[in-house]
């Protein structure tokens, strides 16, 4: 896999500016029915079962779900982040048409940093506490591209510039605790980009953020990726971050994919029982005071014995008896728009099997 | 036409289900639940040693001073004699019981005694904090601050074997105490630290808001949650004081008269080429005492130490 | 700076201790039942009133010499400003006195260099052996070697010493298994015969360092920041060295510094079997002699030491770990 020089005159060129324009671009990452399973002493818990995708380079694909829907172990199983040991991993992660899946540790562990990289929730723990700033960005550098102290030294300070730190010659000799939650995590997004990755993973890069930073990391998210014609992958539980910034938008519950589709189709449209219910529980500005906020009864599914239904079912104010019976397959209703449902919202009549639905220019199905 | 969403209040909202993230970091753990082989073998050797040592006057077994003419360094499984003899002719499967007994005595003498002294200081130390706090943590410190066996061996060899009319029973009272002296400091700080953590809490504040006095609280509300953290350091205790016996025997301060693990030990020394079942007995009479509760305290530890438990 | 005040709290504390100690120590010779006078000046009996004279002259001697008849207070300021120009007392035999001074500067550096050899091992086989066992935790390598480190702390160190003298030492013969060569004689010679010594000293001290850094290891490698380096695709090697080794290894500092206690206590046992000419021996010969002068001043040197040892830990401690330096200057 050669790293390409062309980055340059990508960042000039292939810039573009109006969101959701159609233009072709190279595929970048094919993800086809991966599952991860962990092995524990109840048994396999399956994180996630059967996710296809794909993602093209300069795009960003908004994953949302609740805690435990498979959403971080989804980012950390197509970047192959996970422990060694009692972790099984099938299907398909393409990358520039390698598959990750079959090829060795060591060549995949060359992808990161400079294929690849991710920007993790807690600043706090996800730096090292004892390693200077300077120390944790020119790591990677002098790794993979070889760079003598000086350059890396140089480099890491034109990085802490561009991720709008203010001093950075003085913050580049400190540590992680002698800056503010913010800083650390533009440290940490100067760290991910510091060898040029061409796709990038945010793992709820703002949770433990104030809220007032958090648009501003996500504006800085937004334009580094521009710039630099990055892939983007953002892994959030609050639909509110992606909606402005991603192309497309993924809803994971319990494991699997419910449904996908081009952010402004998905709020104009929204079709999965459970993706309405997230945007309905999102608070409201400008609502009257004390009005209760709308929450989604009971519980997500036991990931080690999931239901062979809709998984669902238990809690959705829909539900019928086809869906307790019959597993959902995920369906491309509207070009480019799927989900998992045998009585989407919206929709006067249930959604039937059919022939083949069409596979467009994204996405696999189940 | 569907229904309408259900309306709750916000703190019957989606509850954090079992992180999967967590999935990943615990994967790796499997704490031991049940206790394994090891576990049910060191509780099988305690209870056989101990209950071997209190019985010992009434188990039909040979007085361990008795001499037996033939026996003299005879090696084990002789007729009549299971671990044979010693150099001058006693029966070592006797001397290695009665030694238990002296040896297990010395063990849970000194961990008892400093166990309730240093438990006491250190529930002190850790509930009322501020000046009584002070004096007893550096009291801690300054008994700390001497190396065990140096200290240990001061004091017995000051007390005891400075008097050479000293009887058999005041030796071993003096190491006793010597023992149990050395070991008030490391009961009393992890007493006081589990103390400390444990006041905190707010069922000790409701408790004083009410009116209770201080001795109820300590010995109601506190005592039965820091209690698990003193027993771990007991067992573990235990197995330190009886290898000091040893070891302060070999050094020449140890009991004499009546035999102990370590006073066997060494007196097979000097023979451990022609006779070394001599040494070996007691030596693993004492090395599995010491696995055994090593792997009970281990164990008492790990199920109640929060840290470990969650790993 | 906060820093230099933190260090000073430190340096006071330290100054509390060493009186404390050493007030003990000095005052155990009037700890032991009966005269000690009687102890040190071997009780000649005889009806000759000449012997019984001189004898007399002996214990006055020697009562003065200790200024038993002083008040404790004055007592103990005399041997602390005699402890402290280095007049460590002397030792009372039936024809001569000699000073414990130079007792103690011919067997602290024989001891001092078993504990500090015992010391090096244990942490050089323990900290490669704890690493790999972390990152390797659960396997069969892992499961072996934890059982195996079990079983070595249970082994009481004067049982594993008595083996290994007779066993290596005389049965095989491969190493001495007696007697001291300083290492002007030849270094080679002096770590032979130093050799079994440092192996038991140093068994159970791996065992316990061993399980000690895995189990904090294991925990740190759980954590966010070995995920975000694991992810910058550096070595898994590097890693583990270069970030997971350092925060993991406080816990390691500190207990390799509180066990200095234990080493001493363990030299003199493994003095005792190797008959090395430390201080653990000098100290049994004292007992077994009588002469409670020689170890009065046996322990303070030895306690002196350990406070320095814990001292120095305390303050090291700092520099490991820049978030205690930072915490501390500010607090």
């Amino acid at each position: 896999m050669s790293r390409s020089d062309d980055r340059v005159e990508v960042r000039a060129q292939d810039t573009d500016g109006a969101r959701g324009a159609p233009i072709p671009r190279r595929r970048l990452l094919e993800i086809e029915d991966l599952r991860t399973q962990f092995r524990t002493h109840r048994g396999m818990v399956r994180a996630v079962d059967g996710v296809s995708f794909t993602l093209d380079r300069g795009r960003t694909l908004g994953i949302v779900g609740e805690s435990g829907s498979g959403k971080t172990v989804l980012a950390r199983s197509i970047m192959g982040l996970l422990p060694k040991r009692n972790v099984v991993r099938t299907g398909a992660v393409r990358y520039e048409g390698i598959d990750l899946l079959t090829t060795s540790p060591e060549q995949v562990r060359d992808l990161w940093g400079a294929e690849m990289a991710m920007i993790f929730q807690d600043p706090m723990t996800s730096l090292n506490p004892v390693q200077r700033v300077s120390a944790q960005i020119t790591e990677g550098m002098r790794h993979h591209l070889r760079m003598d102290r000086k350059t890396a030294d140089a480099t890491a300070l034109a990085l802490l510039r561009e991720v709008g730190i203010p001093e950075p010659k003085r913050r580049l000799r400190q540590y992680p605790h002698e800056l503010s939650g913010g800083m650390r995590q533009r440290v940490m997004i100067a760290v991910a980009l510091a060898c040029g990755p061409k796709l990038l993973f945010a793992d709820e890069p703002t949770t433990a953020l104030d809220v007032t930073v958090q648009a501003q990391i996500l504006n800085l998210l937004q334009r580094e990726q521009r710039e630099r014609d990055m892939a983007m992958i953002l892994v959030t539980h609050d639909l509110g971050v992606v909606a402005g910034r991603a192309d497309e938008i993924a809803v994971m519950y319990a494991g699997q994919l419910v449904e996908k589709a081009p952010t402004a189709s998905l709020f104009a449209n929204v079709r999965m029982p459970y993706t309405e219910a997230l945007l309905r529980s999102i608070p409201v500005l400008d609502a009257p005071s004390h009005t209760r906020l709308q929450a989604i009864p009971g519980r997500p599914p036991d990931l080690v014995d999931p239901p062979s239904a809709c998984r669902f079912a238990e809690r959705c104010p829909y539900v019928r008896d086809r869906c307790r019976a019959e597993p959902p397959p995920l369906l491309e209703g509207e070009p480019g728009h799927f989900y998992r449902c045998w009585y989407p919202v919206g929709l006067s009549s249930p959604v039937t099997l059919r022939s083949q639905p069409t596979s467009g220019n994204s996405g696999g199905v189940r | 036409m569907p229904e309408p969403l259900a309306e709750q209040p916000l703190d019957a909202a989606v509850l954090v289900p079992s992180d999967v993230a967590a999935v990943v970091q615990a994967v790796e753990a499997s704490p031991t639940r049940k206790l394994g082989f090891m576990g049910w073998f060191s509780v099988c050797w305690l209870v056989c040693i101990i209950g071997a040592a209190v019985l010992a006057p009434i188990l039909p077994l040979d007085d361990p001073d008795e001499t037996f003419p033939g026996l003299q360094r005879q090696p084990p499984v002789q007729p009549g004699h299971l671990l044979g003899g010693d150099a001058s002719g006693h029966d070592m499967l006797s001397r290695v019981i009665f030694g238990a007994r002296t040896s297990l005595l010395v063990g849970f003498g000194a961990i008892l005694l400093g166990w309730v002294v240093g438990g006491l200081l250190g529930l002190m130390a850790g509930y009322f904090k501020g000046r009584a706090d002070t004096v007893l943590s550096t009291g801690f410190n300054v008994l700390l601050s001497i190396p065990a066996l140096v200290l240990a061996l001061s004091l017995v060899a000051v007390f005891a074997s400075s008097d050479q009319n000293a009887s058999n029973t005041r030796r071993i009272v003096v190491l006793i105490i010597a023992l149990g002296i050395v070991s008030i400091p490391v009961l009393g700080r992890i007493t006081r630290a589990s103390t400390l953590s444990w006041s905190e809490r707010e069922f000790v504040k409701a408790a004083q808001v009410i009116g209770a006095r201080p001795r109820r609280i300590i010995f109601r509300e506190v005592l039965p949650n820091v209690l698990p953290a003193m027993m771990s350091i007991a067992l573990l205790g235990i197995a330190v004081v009886i290898v000091a016996e040893g070891a302060l025997s070999l050094l020449g301060v140890g009991v004499t008269g009546v035999p102990t693990w370590g006073n066997m030990i060494l007196d097979g020394y000097s023979q451990l080429s022609e006779l070394p079942h001599l040494v070996f007995i007691p030596s693993i009479a004492i090395f599995l005492t010491v696995l055994s509760l090593n792997y009970l305290g281990d164990i008492v530890r790990a199920r109640f130490d929060v840290r470990e438990s969650v790993l | 700076m906060n820093l230099a005040r933190a260090l000073g709290k430190r340096l006071l504390a330290l100054a509390l201790v060493l009186f404390l100690v050493t007030l003990f120590t000095a005052a155990l010779i009037s700890m032991t039942p009966g005269d000690p006078v009687d102890l040190l000046v071997p009780l000649a009996e005889s009806d000759n009133p000449e012997i019984q004279q001189t004898v007399q002259e002996q214990k006055d001697a020697v009562r003065e010499d200790l200024g038993l008849d002083e008040p404790f207070p004055v007592r103990y300021a005399h041997w602390l400003g005699d402890f402290v120009q280095g007049d460590f007392g002397k030792y009372y035999r039936t024809n001569a006195t000699d000073p414990v001074g130079d007792k103690i500067k011919s067997a602290l550096p024989v001891s001092l260099q078993l504990m500090v050899y015992a010391q090096i091992l244990a942490l050089v086989v323990a900290i490669p052996l704890g690493v790999v066992t972390a990152y390797r935790a659960g396997s069969r390598f892992d499961r072996a070697t934890n059982a195996s480190a079990f079983g070595l702390l249970s082994i009481p160190n004067f049982v594993l010493g008595l083996f290994l003298a007779y066993y290596v030492g005389v049965f095989l013969g491969w190493l001495p298994n007696e007697g001291y060569r300083h290492p002007s004689d030849g270094l080679v010679e002096h770590f032979r015969y130093m050799a079994l010594p440092t192996i038991t000293l140093a068994a159970a001290q791996i065992a316990v360092y061993m399980r000690l850094l895995r189990s904090d290891m294991v925990q740190t490698l759980q954590e966010d920041f070995i995920q975000m380096a694991r992810s910058k695709g550096i070595s898994d090697r590097r890693v583990l060295w270069r970030h997971a080794l350092r925060p993991s290894s406080i816990t390691l500092l500190t207990v390799s510094g509180l066990n200095v206690g234990t080493l001493i206590g363990g030299a003199l046992v493994v003095e005792r079997i190797f008959s090395l000419p430390g201080v653990g021996r000098a100290i049994f010969d004292a007992i077994n002699g009588r002469q409670y002068v020689a170890l009065q001043s046996f322990v303070a040197v030895l306690a002196i030491l350990f406070v320095m040892v814990n001292f120095t830990v305390d303050v090291l401690y700092t520099v490991i770990d820049p978030r205690i330096r930072h915490a501390r200057a500010t607090s």
